[in-house]
């Protein structure tokens, strides 16, 4: 169990939740089924979960509830979607959010 | 090509507005729709606890099961992990564009919440940058702690509340500071202000926190006087210093978090020269206080009211949550920031309006001045109160309201 993880709340509790493995850039992981992605990632330490588009920064959750779109992953046959309201489920296969290409000042993808 | 789909309410965002909304019209026989772009109902609920003034705990995702439980009707549809971008006013109601497709309904109630206003300040887009909601929602919500240790910026109710729901949940915090004063801070930076406002609200709040407020102000009567004797290294609540002569000048770190750089501040706000100090962290949860989310108004036509004391642009709307656009109802926080009790007690009253509005409520106008008078004895009675104008500013609302819809029949 990652150190993270809150197993002992003294007033909130939460149903049992099955182990799934899904992957991020590659790593298979852990994660709860029905956790979103970017809680599950949390667990294991990673914040990290998109470079911005144009400068490369690293960018990680903001607002985890929907409303600022910094935590874009993408997700095998599902395309771009919010880290912080997509659930894992078993098998699933995330990629952070990548810095991009600008053909206007000629930079090219790293 | 996603099917159509129709229905005669179509109620966005499944939070205490929305899901009370549903549970006092599915007698009505209507075909009800709720969609929510979370994974799970219950909307900002899901998240909160705090302690009454009888010690009994308040627990917000225990209303929201109960709520969702009453939700199951053969008439009610509840969809989560849908998002709606778009609407549009047709002859007959509302057509929605949602990510599952259009839906067209008769009548559509905007629940849509709250938002969290920004804090930005140099390092803020590094990974473990978070706003409070966020720490609230990875902690009491996925359970998953926000970090080892953090630091909250920002003295106000919700950093206050959100705050002691980390602490019970064993998260360790270095302590709760003020805004970092800059060009987007306003008052928030200033301990004068923080204190004074601590002070307004400290007779209605429940929690330590806010008697600590009130027990200041008892005894030295003026905000400015609290902040001169107010200790520099803070003071222990619930084993949180909360820091009101420190602020937060920078976050720093390589890949994601690893500290900030605290300074102490004079009393209007201003950092004291050679006071900085940095301070291990991976987390830095900030407070700016909270917004009504009310973009789909926005692009239905609906006018706007900018009333602070609300939490800023409010769509216009009558006592009964009726936009001046025909079928087009508002509840909860859309319509300014309050708690969850009222966001429920406006759910229902909204619900009346619809059913009174299609002829199917018996009593219409009873059974609708019954449920304006439960969102007022609510609201008098709220455990947490975001500011201290709200039930002035919620008149202003339902005059101007008022005035303006004599005006376009005049004209
Ligand atoms: C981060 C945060 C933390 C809060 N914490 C507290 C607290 O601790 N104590 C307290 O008293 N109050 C708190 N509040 C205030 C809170 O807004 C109210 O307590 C209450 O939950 C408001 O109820 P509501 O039904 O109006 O909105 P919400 O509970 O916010 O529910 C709105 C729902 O609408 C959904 N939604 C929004 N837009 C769309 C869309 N376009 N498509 C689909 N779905 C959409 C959202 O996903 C959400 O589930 C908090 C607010 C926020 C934003
Ligand atoms: S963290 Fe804000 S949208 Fe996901």
């Amino acid at each position: 169990m990652s150190k993270l993880r809150i197993v002992n709340h003294p007033l909130i509790k939460k149903g049992e939740q099955k182990r799934i493995s899904f992957t991020f850039n590659g790593e298979s992981l852990e994660g709860l089924e029905g956790e979103p992605i970017a809680a599950a990632l949390l667990a294991h330490g990673i914040r990290i979960l998109r470079r911005h588009e144009e400068s490369g920064s690293n960018r990680g959750l903001y607002c985890a509830i929907g409303h600022c779109m910094e935590c874009r992953v993408d997700v095998q046959g599902k395309g771009q979607v919010r880290a912080c309201l997509t659930p894992i489920v078993e098998g699933m296969e995330v990629v952070e959010g990548k810095q991009l290409e600008n053909k206007i000042t000629g930079r090219e993808a790293p | 090509m996603m099917e159509k789909q129709y229905t005669d309410v179509l109620i966005i965002g499944a939070g205490p507005a929305g899901l009370a909304a549903a549970t006092n019209l599915f007698e009505s026989g209507f075909k009800i729709t709720i969609l929510d772009e979370f994974p799970h109902p219950g909307g900002r609920l899901l998240g909160q606890f705090h302690e009454e003034s009888d010690g009994s705990w308040w627990i917000g995702r225990q209303v929201a099961s109960e709520l969702v439980e009453m939700t199951k009707q053969p008439n009610i549809s509840l969809q989560c992990g849908v998002s709606v971008y778009g609407l549009k006013q047709i002859s007959e109601g509302w057509e929605v564009l949602s990510s599952v497709g259009t839906i067209e309904t008769k009548y559509l109630l905007l629940a849509t919440g709250a938002a969290e206003i920004p804090v930005p300040l140099e390092g803020w887009t590094l990974p473990g940058v978070m706003s409070i909601g966020a720490a609230q929602v990875l902690t009491n919500v996925h359970m998953v702690k926000p970090g080892d240790r953090g630091i909250i910026v920002g003295v106000n109710v919700l950093g206050l509340a959100i705050s002691r729901e980390l602490a019970v949940a064993g998260v360790d915090l270095a302590g709760i500071v003020l805004s970092p004063n800059n060009l987007f801070s306003g008052e928030n930076a200033n301990p004068v202000e923080a204190i004074n406002l601590l002070m307004s609200l400290s007779h209605l709040a429940p929690s330590a926190w806010m008697r600590l407020g009130g027990s200041l102000a008892q005894k030295m009567k003026m905000g400015k006087w609290v902040s001169t004797f107010f200790p520099r290294q803070g003071m222990n609540v619930w084993d949180i210093p909360l820091l009101l002569k420190t602020t937060i000048s920078s976050i720093q770190g390589k890949k994601s978090v690893e500290s900030v750089v605290l300074a102490d501040v004079n009393s209007s706000g201003q950092i004291i020269a050679g006071s900085e100090r940095e301070e291990k962290v991976d987390f830095v949860a900030l407070a700016g206080g909270l917004y009504p989310l009310a973009e789909l108004a926005a692009v239905a036509g609906c006018s706007f009211l900018y009333l602070p004391e609300l939490g800023g642009n409010i769509p216009l709307h009558n006592e009964q949550m009726k936009t001046p656009l025909s079928n087009l109802y508002v509840a909860g926080n859309i319509t300014g920031v309050e708690g969850a009790q009222v966001a429920m007690a406006q759910g229902k009253l909204a619900a009346r309006s619809i059913g009174n509005d299609a002829g199917l409520l018996k009593n219409g106008r009873e059974k609708i001045a019954e449920a304006m008078d439960e969102v007022h004895q609510v609201r008098k009675t709220a455990t947490i109160q975001f500011h201290p104008g709200i039930i002035a500013a919620r008149k202003r609302v339902y005059e101007m309201y008022d005035s303006l819809q004599k005006e376009s029949l005049t004209s």
